[in-house]
């Protein structure tokens, strides 16, 4: 019989967070604290009112939360800190990430089978970990013929545009990396970027199956960016605004799927073809074309068009949740109680010595935690739609991919103005409308 | 029109007829490193997205089974006589097998034929497992990579039961089988290819009624019912055309005409039907397997008493038989001494490729993998 893995078992589990744990603590007294002795020889400790300011005073003095807090509040505040952290960069790799591992989990249920299971001994939690050290590690290989600053900056281009495709997404009222007022058309300028960075990465691999694939997803991408524009243009007609804020902001009371479910239909289509998901990964097809425009890519350049590929990924679902499904606005947890809490006076660092003068500003509000969650939520609901498919059908073929893209789709992403339309004209919604 | 010469030297590479070509015209290796090639390379010309020319060019697996044979003497010849398709190893003995029978005369007791039929249709449920797992991942479809090849767990269990081997068996003998079969096995069978038919039923939820698998295999690498004759196919190619030609009815061996079956016929000849066909194949398998457990002797011996080297008249005898991929046939020609004085296999993998170019001509690109691995091709077997 074939082996089977064994099957889950909380004493496992616990034996596999403990064994972690062991290490983590191994490895953080016999490196660390060595490290930190070393750097307290040659430092001079500086002394203030009399007093050795050394180490574990300085830390205590950082660490009592009346300073800690504030000083941490004043950081999320900053613009670096939304770019890098939390509506931005880090928050969409993190999702990106957990997307990756759910994405294996799920489709190996799929299919019978257990997909990652031994790396981190908790049902293969550190898998994703290995496969990055492991593509880090590899060497990169260029083409002797390629076009070598154009093939090195593709990869780059790919996540950068992906990352600045996350930084318009209004994640909770309020957290939005740049709420910009034609927020809709930056978007449409975002995705229209793709298909130039793939183009420019099959011609620079002057390579036979990367010039295929490149032709495939422009063909791909150009064909359903119209129909995609089209669909959505039924929400700025009711809305009468790009604003995606503002658009979240007007589904407060319902979302604009129940009336738009066509353009809602025709928008998700659009999206797992932009995102080259299956059934349309065309440009990526193994059994065709090897692996499409990233054949010559090696190493961490691959691991970049993959980290940018799933930012896209997350960024598409949260669109669609911004769009479509209402964004942060949903019922409430719990009852709402404002937090005022206001900081006004500066944070004092260390008494006698240095004062940080901070601005003051609500950080989080219940709003803004209660709004989180339901985007979150929703985001994830649609991720996961975005994700069945590949368990489910084949690959497309090229003719019947633009046959869908240009007959289909447009007329139906039409079928979606028309019923805008009305519902304006007919003065139901939409500016001045009775809902 | 501005002609292009290619170099000199790939002229001369057999299967490699390259002349003036114009630039609008690319010329593709697929493979033999390639994930969608097998052991072997397809050199395609397109023209945009068309097929302008194929010329496949198998041998990169040649292994000169046919010339070891000589060496060898007829028992000895049964391990190494499978390795050209080790999914089926058991239909690929089976000719070699009744074509020993036939020059030393030997008669094979009643229970062996049963194990051998029996055998013979679990490998053949094995082979057409492993090839429609290839063929669901040559479509982008991995559930249906997955599912064939976990299922196929099931066969590869019962034959290791059988046989005590999970892939190369050499459970068939000049005179029979090697060995008897475990005491409880009807049974485990029995309960085994009830679950495997379950489970085949449930692949046309997920792949064989899909709407896009049907979009883009219908009409597709059209083969003829006249082409495919004229062609030579063989196999569930020919059946797919509407031909019903199958070896276990028209040439009955062993106890095929005692058992109650059906061939499977379609008339499309797309390569959605030629898909089909083994998948029913299969289902009409598991049939096959329960009379065959019905109708099977309980006891007696397995095997006639072979002396250490037996010697055939000077003689040949030609036998064949329908394995996984269509008509297997042997021919041994035996000059009076222990070992073959020629062993000629004659692969139906071979046959069906000859098809290839005259499908790939004129289709997409991205017809290449239904059509190449719907002909039910396996490359190991046609370099033998």
């Amino acid at each position: 019989m074939s082996v089977i893995a064994p099957k889950f078992r909380l004493g496992y589990l616990i034996k596999g967070l403990t064994d972690n744990i062991f290490w983590i603590i191994v490895i953080l007294t016999l490196v660390g604290l060595p490290v930190v002795q070393i750097v307290l020889i040659y430092i001079d400790f500086p002394i203030i009112d009399g007093e050795i300011w050394n180490p574990f005073r300085v830390l205590d003095a950082m660490t009592h939360p009346e300073r800690a807090l504030p000083l941490v509040k004043s950081f999320m505040q900053t613009d670096f800190f939304k770019v890098a952290a939390f509506p931005g960069f880090g928050f969409a790799a993190l999702i990106a990430a957990a997307t990756i591992f759910v994405e294996r989990k799920l489709l190996a249920k799929l299919q019978l089978r257990v997909g990652p299971f031994y790396c981190g001994k908790v049902e293969g939690i550190l898998q994703l970990m290995a496969d990055g050290l492991k593509l880090i590690s590899k060497e990169i290989i260029i083409p002797a013929k390629a076009d070598k600053p154009l093939f090195w900056a593709a990869p780059v281009l790919f996540a950068a545009t992906a990352g600045a495709f996350v930084a318009l997404i209004p994640v909770a009222p309020g957290w939005v990396v740049a709420d910009i007022d034609l927020g809709l058309l930056a978007v449409f300028a975002v995705i229209g970027f793709f298909p130039i960075i793939t183009i420019v990465s099959a011609w620079s691999a002057n390579s036979k199956f990367p010039f295929i694939g490149g032709i495939r997803a422009l063909y791909q991408m150009v064909s359903f960016e119209i129909p995609l524009i089209l669909s959505l243009l039924g929400i700025v007609m009711l809305t009468g605004t790009l604003n995606l804020v503002e658009i979240v902001e007007s589904q407060a009371s319902f979302p604009w799927i129940i009336f738009m479910p066509i353009g809602a239909i025709v928008f998700f289509i659009c999206i797992l073809a932009e995102l080259e998901r299956i059934p349309f990964d065309l440009p990526e097809a193994e059994s065709e074309i090897v692996a499409g425009w990233l054949t010559e890519f090696s190493g961490m350049m691959y691991g970049l068009v993959q980290l940018g590929s799933y930012l896209k990924l997350y960024a598409f679902a949260a669109l669609f949740v911004v769009l479509f499904l209402g964004g942060w606005n949903g019922p409430w947890f719990y009852p709402m109680e404002p937090i005022a809490e206001v900081i006004t006076d500066g944070v004092v660092l260390m008494p006698g010595a240095l004062t940080l003068e901070i601005e003051g500003g609500l950080l989080f509000s219940q709003e803004m935690i209660n709004g989180l969650i339901w985007f979150v939520l929703k985001t994830v609901g649609v991720i996961l739609v975005i994700l069945i498919p590949r368990g489910v059908f084949p690959r497309i073929r090229i003719d019947l991919l633009l046959q869908i893209g240009w007959y289909k789709l447009i007329m139906l992403a039409f079928v979606n103005i028309f019923i805008a339309l009305a519902l304006v004209y007919s003065g139901i919604i939409g500016p001045g409308g009775i809902l | 029109m501005s002609g292009q010469v290619y170099p000199k030297d790939t002229q001369t590479l057999p299967g490699l007829q390259l002349e003036k070509v114009d630039d609008r015209i690319m010329t593709l290796n697929v493979g033999p490193q390639h994930p969608g090639s097998g052991h072997m390379r397809i050199i395609l010309k397109v023209d945009g997205d068309y097929i302008v020319h194929c010329d496949p060019d198998p041998g990169y697996v040649h292994r000169g089974e046919e010339k070891m044979a000589e060496y060898r003497n007829y028992i000895t010849n049964i391990p190494h006589l499978e390795r050209p398709v080790i999914h089926d190893s058991c239909n690929i003995l089976y000719p070699y097998c009744l074509g020993v029978e036939e020059l030393l005369g030997l008669e094979v007791p009643e229970r062996a034929k049963y194990l051998r039929v029996i055998a013979a249709e679990l490998n053949r449920c094995v082979y057409t497992e492993y090839w429609l797992g290839i063929y669901g991942i040559f479509l982008g479809h991995s559930t249906m990579f997955m599912w064939p090849v976990g299922d196929r767990e099931l066969m590869i269990d019962l034959l290791d039961k059988m046989t005590g081997a999970r892939v190369t068996h050499a459970y068939f003998v000049p005179g029979g089988v090697r060995n008897d079969v475990p005491a409880n096995f009807e049974d485990v069978c029995l309960r085994q290819v009830n679950y495997f038919e379950k489970r085949l039923k449930e692949y046309a939820d997920v792949f064989y009624d899909n709407p896009i698998l049907i979009s883009r295999t219908k009409d597709t690498g059209v083969l003829s019912r006249e082409d495919a004759i004229k062609l030579g196919t063989t196999g569930s190619v020919l059946r797919a055309s509407g031909v019903d030609f199958d070896i276990r009815k028209k040439e009955p061996y062993d106890v095929y005409e005692e058992l109650d079956f059906q061939t499977n016929v379609l008339k499309e000849g797309d390569s959605y039907a030629r898909s089909k066909i083994p998948w029913l194949d299969m289902l009409e398998s598991c049939n096959i397997i329960r009379n065959a457990l019905k109708k099977m002797p309980k006891s007696g011996s397995v095997r006639v008493k072979l002396k250490p080297k037996p010697k055939g008249g000077d003689t040949e005898v030609y036998r064949r038989v329908e394995s996984g991929r269509g008509a297997l046939g042997m021919h041994i020609v035996s000059d009076g001494k222990p070992q073959p004085y020629r062993i000629k296999i004659n692969v139906p993998s071979f046959r069906n490729l000859i098809a290839m170019p005259h499908l790939l001509t004129g289709e997409k690109l991205g017809n290449l993998p239904p059509v190449y691995w719907s002909l039910n091709y396996w490359p190991v077997e046609a370099d033998r």
